[in-house]
């Protein structure tokens, strides 16, 4: 079953592409759906083409069908049930596959960030500029999440960067087994830097590790300032906390003091980076805490 | 909804178990979840239902153990009970504190025929 919808449809609709790939993964859904017919007068004539499949209840009499039925022989033996213990964390086969990735990472000497936010706290703005500014003095990687379109990988691959997109279809996260796909698919180098545009989303990324080295939430100074409480997860699980869009603190009613103590509350250890990523202000400590990272 | 993916990690952590206790049925499902995991376990029992149709949990009692969340106090050391993960200290007032209870998302254990 699809991972995401919940449809009938195995999870083949997530699609990992580079700029001007095709998308050769379209698929449409069909539907299983049950029918209840009741007939009681026995008279009628009906003829099925669906192609779905579908079982029936009658009711009072019997007619036969001229399409096909499963059968199912069943034994009426009672075995005894019994007790399994099995204590296995539900994460388990993620964090297996994110702790290879993360080998793979280290191993190379790539250097990887998850970016996560809500939408429009202007992560993809904040790449772009980044790497048209350092571009000289590091390699940089891009993997996109989004659920739909080819936009942000397209802005991204005009800097230059090598970039897939990975289209999650109705997904509300990235998960590290797309990770693992994605970067066979960019063939990334060593002494790079590897960085991952999670779906813009506060909630569920929050549960699932990529393999990064570190995690990074973006907020701007129009979202609310309790975000932080709000959405603790993300907020625990990150390492650094970019408050964006500082150019427009003269119009709003943000208090980035407040925001760094919600924050804070939720995650001691949280380190902040004010910055506008429009004017450039900020940028600087950003790019420090970047090198400074990579190096360790 | 990531609840979703959840709901399948645990379809398939059971099946496999099931496959390999040559199980025909799984009757009964019993999970840790805890208050501070990220997940909502009405939302899982949304999730569950669309996700253990045609599957061998299908018809599957699913038992949720709700697990409270506890911290210990990383300045006056003592421990106590959270909701949530941004709340102070009780004894000291202080945010400082590390979650010992309460992360917990498991699948305890299944009962199969």
């Amino acid at each position: 079953m699809c991972g995401t919808c919940g449809c009938g449809q195995p999870d083949d609709h997530i699609t990992i592409r580079k700029p001007g790939e095709e998308n050769h993964h379209e698929h449409t859904h069909e539907f299983e759906h049950d029918h209840d017919h009741e007939h009681d007068d026995g008279k009628h004539k009906h003829s099925h083409h669906h192609k779905f499949k579908h079982t029936h209840s009658h009711d009072g009499h019997e007619h036969s069908h001229d399409h096909e039925h499963e059968h199912h022989e069943h034994d009426h033996e009672h075995s005894h049930s019994h007790e399994i213990t099995i204590e296995q964390n539900i994460m388990h086969k993620n964090d297996m596959l994110a702790e290879r990735n993360r080998g793979y990472f280290e191993a190379k000497n790539i250097f990887t960030l998850n970016l996560v936010s809500s939408p429009g706290s202007g992560k993809t703005s904040l790449l772009e500029r980044t790497i048209n500014d350092l571009k000289n003095e590091i390699k940089f990687y891009v993997i996109e999440g989004d659920q739909q379109t080819m936009n942000d990988a397209n802005r991204i691959s005009a800097t230059g960067a090598p970039v897939v997109q990975i289209n999650t279809g109705n997904g509300c996260h990235l998960d590290a087994d797309m990770i693992s796909k994605a970067v066979k698919k960019l063939d990334v180098t060593e002494k790079s830097v590897l960085v991952i545009e999670n779906v813009g989303n506060l909630v569920c990324p929050s549960l699932f590790d990529l393999g990064e080295s570190k995690r990074v939430v973006i907020i701007s100074v129009t979202e609310g300032e309790d975000k932080p409480i709000k959405y603790p997860n993300m907020f625990m699980t990150s390492h650094l906390c970019i408050i964006n869009k500082t150019d427009l603190l003269p119009y709003v009613d943000f208090n980035v003091g407040k925001t760094k103590e919600y924050a804070l509350r939720v995650n001691h250890h949280l380190e902040f980076i004010e910055l506008s990523v429009k004017t450039g202000e900020g940028m600087s400590k950003w790019y420090e805490w970047l090198k400074k990272n990579k190096a360790k | 909804m990531h609840e979703l993916s959840i709901a399948q990690n645990i379809i398939e952590i059971v099946e496999e178990h099931a496959a390999k206790m040559k199980a025909r049925h799984v009757t009964e499902i019993v999970l840790d979840i805890g208050a501070v995991s990220g997940v909502v376990p009405e939302n899982l029992e949304f999730a569950w239902e669309v996700s253990a149709k045609n599957t061998v949990v299908e018809g599957a009692l699913l038992k949720i153990n709700f697990i409270e969340a506890k911290a210990v106090c990383l300045e006056c050391k003592k421990e106590f009970e959270l909701d949530d993960i941004y709340t102070m200290c009780p004894h000291c007032g202080s945010f400082q504190f590390e979650i010992i209870q309460g992360k917990e998302l498991k699948v305890k254990s299944i009962k199969i025929e």
